[in-house]
């Protein structure tokens, strides 16, 4: 909403997160936000909040508390119990006019990603995608949001300064973990759904669990990603022991899924997914750019391929020359000795 | 039915480069192509045409250059084109683009569907196809993988998420933004590029489309760019490991140990 005079500025306050409820259970990413939220609020000298919209989640307040919320904010409702984007915009919309945040964090997960611009759009406010980092300006106190764009060639530092609140999604594993303080809390407000938030909202017909941990890229914290070289499907076999070794997922490059050796789900890249993973061990990938641009914000990168004359094996830092076939099952051994990423 | 899709034109990302002395983008003399995400919303949207009947429009906002990838729309079969082009846009971000856009969608005449691409590759944000949903207040389903039925008043999609996928059914009018997972896009014929180059494309004003002039452009944009810079640069392969397997094996466990990216702990107990 356009901010129309300093009064109006001030009567937003507050930093909140949108903690992220599937299943009863609270994502990981809900308590990176927390951390970051903890910080931007101790800047602005005011509260964190948070707000839960799923079913069953009463068990982990206490862990939102630990975490750094001073409030949470929860609607807890069976219609919440999968991820309905109009229904959720619908109260998100609501609560944050009644409750005027300043800033407002999101998880940049498939959900968040689909949720927050619908709601951003509807109360005409600014939003800032994928941000790497976020801190109070300390001359106007307004949010200043760093993110990569084109594809990480370029880092774009914004600004939302006539519109609140302020917005931003984060992705999860790119915000530390904060530690959580056992035994502190806060205040809980309970929110529920109206007959008007249910108004034209789509039906969900089945939600299907594919549960396996090596698809899941954005939540690994390492990925072991293949591309041409490992010639096969085999090859991917080789990877996903390696990877399940490392506690990793497996990804792979545009020419790997092209080829059928595995599916789209895995791909990184521009057609693909982006990754800014702890660890990224790329094997066999010479890293043409369209790949480079889905995974050259990843923390450290190793490469490995028999050909060191590549641009990944050049942009790693740390490069391995040599045959992938026999290396990964020397590397598989050796970290079956003792010793997880 | 009427579909409509909705296209950018991004700069190939292999030529995005960045001026050393202003930090800012050189788009002058880039080479720009249709967002890749794009191609798989027309060819989902010709396929829905030529299931159901109907017309598919593309649609875009971009200058006047950017009637190239409108051509490349209609190449593939759209029946008809609008680029949303004018001062009045100029500067628009994610938020005014969106009003635009679907500003646009009303004076086409309304459509039941609308197809996205899951994001643009120059931006990356995948906000513009949700934002439009909200503008027109209709039903969204982003990151579909496949469409799975189509009724005449709803249509029945699977969309991806991190651990699975969920089957929706939306009302009419509705929004989708689609994977690369969803289809191969077609090659136009030679027929059909020739006939597309000569088709007129309509260029709509901000005033053609009824938009309020505090509603689109620079001056309704809430977010700003106060800086651009390189991202850090990286060391390169500040460690190369040239050995027999096993020896390199051990050497990479051990580089992983020294960086914290071994827990320490789990190390120990194995020597």
């Amino acid at each position: 909403m356009k901010i129309i005079d300093e009064f109006d500025r001030r009567s937003y306050r507050n930093v909140w997160t949108v903690s992220e409820c599937a299943g009863g259970d609270i994502h990981p990413v809900s308590y990176e936000l927390l951390g970051k939220a903890r910080e931007l609020a101790a800047a602005g000298g005011c509260e964190v909040w948070t707000v839960v919209l799923g079913s069953g989640f009463s068990e982990h307040l206490d862990a939102l508390y630990a975490y750094g919320a001073d409030v949470i904010v929860a609607v807890d409702d069976a219609r919440m119990r999968a991820f309905n984007d109009e229904l959720e915009c619908h109260v998100l919309e609501r609560l944050v006019e009644k409750y005027r945040p300043e800033i407002v964090l999101c998880a940049a997960t498939s959900r968040g990603r689909a949720l927050i611009p619908r709601l951003a759009s509807r109360i005409h406010t600014g939003l800032t995608a994928d941000c790497t980092g976020l801190a109070i300006d300390p001359d106007s106190g307004n949010l200043l949001q760093t993110r990569p764009a084109f594809g990480g060639n370029i880092m774009a530092t914004i600004k939302c300064t006539d519109y609140r609140p302020q917005m931003a999604t984060v992705r999860p594993k790119v915000m530390p973990m904060p530690s959580p303080e056992p035994g502190r809390t806060g205040r809980l407000i309970r929110e529920s759904i109206l007959a008007s938030d249910t108004l034209n909202i789509k039906e969900i017909l089945q939600t299907v669990e594919r549960r396996e941990p090596t698809v899941n890229l954005s939540e690994a914290r390492i990925i072991v990603a293949g591309g041409r070289a490992m010639k096969g499907p085999d090859g991917f076999r080789l990877l996903e022991a390696f990877a399940k070794q490392l506690g990793g997922a497996v990804g792979a490059s545009r020419a790997a899924v092209d080829n059928g050796w595995i599916a789209y789900p895995h791909q990184i890249g521009q057609t693909g997914a982006t990754v800014q993973t702890d660890v990224y061990i790329a094997c066999g990938i010479s890293g043409q750019i369209q790949h480079l641009v889905g995974m050259q914000s990843c923390k450290t990168i190793v490469a490995i391929d028999i050909d060191d004359t590549t641009p990944m094996m050049k942009l790693a830092d740390v490069s391995v020359k040599g045959d992938l076939f026999e290396i990964i099952p020397e590397l598989i051994k050796e970290l079956n000795k003792g010793g997880s990423l | 039915m009427r579909i409509v899709v909705c296209v950018k034109q991004v700069p190939a990302t292999t030529d995005a480069k960045i001026d050393p002395e202003t930090k800012r983008i050189v788009r002058e003399g880039t080479k720009a192509i249709l967002n890749p995400f794009d191609l798989y919303a027309v060819e989902e949207a010709l396929r829905i045409r030529e299931r159901c009947g109907g017309e598919v429009v593309a649609l875009s906002m971009g200058p006047e250059n950017a009637k190239n990838v409108l051509v490349e729309a209609l190449s593939m079969g759209a029946d008809r084109a609008v680029l949303l082009s004018g001062r009045g846009f100029a500067g628009s971000d994610t938020w005014a683009t969106s009003y635009a856009l679907a500003k646009a969608i009303e004076r086409i005449g309304g459509a039941e569907l609308i197809i996205c691409g899951k994001q643009a590759v120059d931006g990356d944000t995948a906000q513009v196809g949700p934002g439009i949903a909200a503008k027109l207040d209709i039903m969204q389903a982003a990151n579909v993988s496949s469409v799975d039925d189509i009724c005449p008043d709803s249509i029945t999609v699977s969309r991806m998420n991190e651990t699975g996928y969920d089957v929706l059914k939306l009302r009419f009018p509705a929004l989708i933004t689609v994977l690369k997972d969803i289809n191969v896009p077609r090659i136009p014929t030679l027929r059909n590029a020739r006939k597309a180059r000569a088709a007129e494309i309509a260029v709509w004003s901000p005033e053609d489309i009824g938009a309020e002039p505090d509603k689109i452009g620079l001056n309704a944009s809430p977010t700003r760019v106060v800086k651009t810079e390189p991202p850090a640069v990286r060391a390169g392969a500040s460690v190369r490991i040239c050995a027999a397997p096993s020896e390199a094996a051990k050497a990479l466990t051990e580089e992983l140990f020294r960086r914290g990216l071994i827990r320490a702990d789990v190390r120990e107990e194995s020597v």
